[in-house]
């Protein structure tokens, strides 16, 4: 417990002095941003950048910003030094906690120490297994480049996934190239995948193939007047529609 | 010139951003990178990494890799490669490559407690010289040894076992394939009496039946997991049966998965045996034309120190190969034992997956390929279970057809091409000749124009003895050539690394990099790799293949070859050889071993002309003549004609590699089998011309419970293995940044259950401990590997947490192979 106690104070001061330069820098960068003429761009700069992931919990973009006092109390409670404070130089919105995953991604603590330090509620105190949290999806947005779909052994995503077999699973498929040689495909399940972005930091390619990115910017959704036959029966345990005699039937020129 | 659409748009991108800028910018990165393309050279060679062989294409352009691909045309790997291999352009370029010499220093002296400093090669060799020369003068022989590579190429391994066994008459040269194959050597020779698979790659495109005996090919054999992926979804008849002490990658696609407790795949393969007989399905005319049974004897220890309680009452520990013939009725009898519900008892695999797995050697109409590598060699009784499988092969008849037979795959690149046919092992010459036997030293001596009773006949010190002697202090100038040995072998804090820093020793170590045993060498030379030097290699389908030298060694660094072959000048034969042998044949007297060894008017009979015009061949322009061929048609003499057949050299410069024996220009795909095996009498039917009367050996060998076992301390079986992501130590593959960043640090492998008793969870740095030694590192209980209960498994790839502090040094007693998959642990909170 010493050493915990020991880490968490090294943090402490860490944060203090980030927290203090956080404030002079903002305070700097008023003057910074008129002098250069690019106010205009600063007022505009609210969304969330594509590749700028909220920490686990975080609501929906609006309320997480109307709820989030840019504490940084999330980010000091971080272990892993996942999350941090937007910048003025960059962009987004100043002082609210995110992280990249191709840089440091989301370690899955069980215990999420950044949702219990969270004051406002900013991060949902709902979320207590997180492996329910959906801070975005990966999304393997190139097939031309994944060494995978080329029918190279590398899986890396795959394996560094802490939800492994379940948030992605390799689909076994025959390399017609080659004639003799399977290809092993990692396949995303959006019910499993936390977004916590490993898969994109350990990618091997020089640009990552598989990218976190925003659920509602990837997701489709179905509509309504439709139901997948197969999901329903399964989910039923049975058919759904039970009188349907379900007997083999004679067929011409064959034995019944 | 082609711009992809990207390219072009980036490339258009900047152009604009420049003008905007007022900048002209010389090119632009995609024009460069294009035009570049035209002038990159092209050629092959064999993969740097494990023992499948793939086919790489090296792109060089002005003395740089810039680019490498998998071969398209390659049998072996059509264009495909695995992580690793898909990396392999940024091997040479760590930016810790070692360039030059470096000598343990005090104010400008030798000194083995002193700083490494920057030496010239002369210096080097000057006090390596008068350290081999000391320990010749004071011990003798045996006080000189070397650790070689089942990554050297064919001629640094012939190279060096030569110079050993016949320039300084020591046969203490062992690779580190000891830790490696050396049981599915000892295997083959017990059953076969010759080495190496009989089968090849080909069978893994037509086999019924895949049956994994300890080898997780999905990480450790990538392409060949997909060839053999590619079989199970082409054909739906085709199964796939696992077998491992824990969960793994190879188990996705198993259709039966036996998780079996540690060294109990012994009490399996005998039931199988068993089943097979008790079934009536043993294939009774190959077994009576083709087979002898023997019984080998047991009390045989665990190849420890003879003072471990273990050795003392070890009564056949020192003749531990001994057999002695029985009938099929004693066998059957003997295997009897073995019934379903005793298997099950000692291995917890379920009767019922034992009994499928049984049924599926038993059908008389599945082809069968068992397949295996470290979990079985690496055993106490590596060498037994290997015959046991070969039981159930021999019984069934099931083997040297195509897509039947069992198939001992090797881990390194050239485990078969360079330490098992060389012979670079303690006990080995060339093309499985024995020091031990007079005929076979009086070929080798003949070959190399030496006097009578150069080669000495006691096997030299084995791996892991090599490490105890050091310690001893019995072996006390020593050379590690193209491997990590402190950070591989077992044991280390108490086995290795006190013999390395023991004063009386001079510890020498060769390697691109500075690794965990260069720094704790007394003397480091800076070595050429990979494609920095002509080579070749063998890999586990009896595939040899050859490169060119296609780049430059960086700075002062220099091949194996090389630095053997130099070292070699240093010795006058007076100072190595006793004045009797010299008097047999005084035209040597003055000479030195390297004009005895190599200048010898066969390795230096090919001139500088015949290499190939346009490469660089550094060592052969050193020393002035195609030395590499030369030491390859010397060494080829052993084989040729004598059923280990090389192909010409030329032929290997030009083909994709070729499977020996290699007769009339023709490879060998499937040996001891009529039609397919160019040295099988015909209307033999099948021939295993390894043993006298070409019969192959059926043995009685019970199970037998491992050296160390958990216990109320020690609760925890340690496993011990490699990942996908790693070569061995990690030396070449932690330097490439996209690996390393892949899998940074080893983690324990542990059952949730397990890690939640002792108050862990995953993430969370754990101690990991057992009698010998400790290290702290990460949990991880959902990962690649799932162990069972009572299991862990940490990779040793990870050079800042050696797990072999922790491993135990008990090895197989015949084969004398580490046992690194098992040994006694706990784990606590760190």
């Amino acid at each position: 417990m010493s050493n915990k106690e020991k880490k968490g104070g090294q943090q402490q001061e860490g944060i203090t002095r980030r927290v203090f330069l956080g404030e002079t820098a903002r305070g700097a960068s008023v003057a910074t941003l008129v002098g250069v003429g690019l106010w205009a761009k600063a007022e505009t700069a609210h969304t969330l950048p594509l590749r700028h992931i909220r920490p686990p919990g975080a609501l929906v973009e609006q309320d997480f910003l109307a709820k989030c006092v840019r504490c940084g109390l999330c980010v000091r409670s971080c272990p892993y030094d996942t999350l941090r404070l937007g910048k003025v130089e960059e962009p987004g919105v100043v002082g609210t906690p995110f992280f990249k995953a191709r840089e440091i991604p989301c370690e899955m603590c069980e215990d999420i120490p950044c949702v219990v330090a969270c004051p406002t509620g900013a991060l949902d105190k709902g979320l207590k297994n997180i492996e329910k949290a959906q801070m975005g999806l990966a999304v393997l947005a190139d097939q031309e480049t994944c060494l995978n779909f080329l029918g190279l052994r590398c899986e890396v995503c795959y394996r560094v996934c802490p939800v492994m077999d379940k948030a992605i699973t390799l689909e076994r498929l025959q390399n017609k190239r080659t004639g003799r040689h399977a290809m092993f495909i990692p396949v995303v399940h959006s019910d499993h995948c936390t977004g916590c972005g490993k898969c994109e930091r350990a990618c091997v390619l020089t640009e990552a193939a598989i990218n976190i990115l925003p659920i509602d910017l990837v997701k489709g959704k179905m509509g309504k007047h439709y139901r997948l036959g197969w999901v329903e029966k399964e989910k039923k345990g049975g058919p759904l529609a039970p009188n349907i005699i379900n007997k083999p039937l004679g067929q011409w020129g064959l034995d019944p | 010139m082609k711009l992809t659409r990207r390219e072009y748009i980036k490339s258009n991108a900047i152009a604009a951003a420049a003008a905007a800028a007022g900048i002209t910018l010389p090119t632009t990165k995609a024009l460069a990178e294009t035009q570049g393309d035209e002038s990159i050279r092209w050629d092959k060679a064999p993969c740097r990494f494990c023992g499948t062989g793939c086919s790489i294409l090296v792109g060089t352009q002005k003395g740089r890799i810039v680019a490498t691909q998998g071969d398209p045309d390659a049998p072996v790997n059509k264009g495909l490669n695995c992580i690793k291999g898909y990396f392999l352009s940024k091997i040479p370029y760590g930016r810790d490559r070692l360039t030059q010499p470096l000598l343990r220093k005090s104010n400008g002296v030798y000194d083995k407690e002193g700083e490494f400093t920057p030496v010239s090669w002369d210096e080097a060799f000057d006090i390596m010289a008068e350290k081999w020369k000391e320990a010749l003068r004071k011990k003798g022989p045996t006080s000189v040894g070397m650790f070689g590579s089942g990554q050297w190429t064919v001629w640094e391994g012939y190279a060096a076992s030569k110079l050993y066994k016949a320039g300084f008459r020591s046969n203490n040269i062992d690779p580190n394939a000891r830790h490696c194959m050396a049981s599915a050597v000892a295997g083959f020779i017990r059953t076969f009496g010759i080495d190496e698979p009989m089968g090849c790659y080909d069978d893994l495109d037509q086999s019924d039946t895949f049956v994994l005996w300890g080898s997780n090919m999905a990480e450790m054999h990538p392409i060949l997991w997909s060839r053999l992926t590619n079989r199970r979804l082409s054909a739906k008849h085709v199964r796939v049966a696992v077998l491992s002490t824990y969960s793994h990658r190879s188990c996705d696609l198993a259709d039966n998965e036996l998780i079996f407790k540690p060294q109990s795949d012994l009490a399996i393969a005998n039931y199988i045996a068993n089943y097979i007989i008790q079934n009536g399905a043993v294939n009774e005319e190959f077994v009576a034309k083709h087979t002898n049974f023997r019984k080998g004897v047991t009390d045989i220890g665990y190849g420890l120190r003879p003072e471990h309680p273990k050795e003392k009452g070890a009564k056949d520990a020192g003749n531990a190969k001994a057999s002695s013939p029985i009938d099929f009725e004693e066998f059957k009898a003997f295997v009897s034992d073995y019934t379903v519900e005793k298997a099950s008892q000692i291995s917890g695999v379920p009767e019922r997956n034992l009994e499928e797995l049984a049924k599926l050697y038993a059908d008389p109409n599945r082809t069968v390929m068992s397949l295996w590598t470290m979990g079985m060699n690496q055993h106490t009784r590596g060498t037994w279970v290997n015959n046991l499988v070969y039981n159930i092969h021999l019984l069934t008849g099931k083997i040297s057809m195509p897509g039947n037979g069992p198939f001992s795959l090797t881990g390194q690149p050239s485990a078969c091409g360079t330490a098992r046919e060389v012979g670079t092992f303690a006990h080995r010459l060339p093309a499985d000749l024995v020091v031990m036997k007079k005929p076979h030293r009086d070929i080798a001596e003949k070959r190399w124009q030496l006097p009578e009773g150069t080669i000495p006949a006691k096997p030299g010190y084995h791996a892991v003895l090599q490490n105890r002697m050091l310690k001893d202090g019995k072996l006390n100038a020593y050379w590690v050539m193209c491997n990590n040995n402190v950070q591989a072998s077992a044991n280390m804090l108490e086995e290795t690394l006190p013999g390395y820093r023991n004063p009386e020793n001079f510890i020498v170590v060769s390697d691109p990099y500075p690794t965990v045993t260069a720094q704790a060498a007394d003397l480091v030379l800076p070595t050429a790799m990979w494609v920095e030097k002509e080579g070749a290699y063998g890999n586990a389908e009896r595939r040899t293949q050859f490169w060119r030298q296609q780049i430059s060694p960086p700075g002062g660094a220099r091949s194996d070859l090389w630095q053997l072959v130099e070292f070699a000048k240093r010795f006058k034969v007076e100072e190595v050889w006793t004045p009797e042998l010299i008097e047999k044949m005084p035209e040597y007297k003055g000479k030195t071993l390297y004009d005895i060894l190599f200048a010898n008017g066969e390795v230096n009979k090919f001139p500088l002309s015949e290499i190939q015009e346009g490469y660089e061949n550094e060592e052969a322009q050193h020393f002035g003549y195609y030395i590499q061929k030369g030491l390859f048609e010397e060494y080829a003499g052993f084989g040729r004609g004598h059923k280990h057949d090389l192909g010409d050299f030329d032929t290997y410069h030009k083909v994709r590699g070729m499977r020996w024996p290699v007769v009339d220009g023709k490879e060998t795909l499937w040996r001891f089998k009529e039609g397919s095996d160019p040295y099988v009498k015909k209307g033999a039917g099948f021939e295993f011309y390894g043993k006298p009367d070409g019969r192959a050996w059926i043995f009685a060998l019970p199970y037998q419970p491992p050296a160390e076992e958990p216990d109320f301390e020690y609760d925890l079986w340690l496993c011990t293995g490699r990942v996908l992501e790693h070569w061995h130590s990690g030396s070449m593959t932690q330097r490439v940044p996209e690996l390393h960043r892949a899998f940074p640090d080893t983690v324990i492998y542990m059952h949730p259950d397990d890690a939640k008793k002792r108050g862990l969870r995953r993430g969370m740095n754990a101690k990991i401990t057992s009698r010998r030694g400790e290290i702290t590192t990460r949990i991880e209980t959902k990962g690649r590997n799932r162990p069972p209960r009572g299991l862990v498994f940490v990779p040793w790839f990870d050079a800042r947490r050696l797990i072999n502090k922790l491993t135990l040094d008990a090895t197989c007693p015949i084969s004398k192979e580490t046992d690194f998959k098992k040994c006694a642990v706990k784990i606590s909170k760190a």
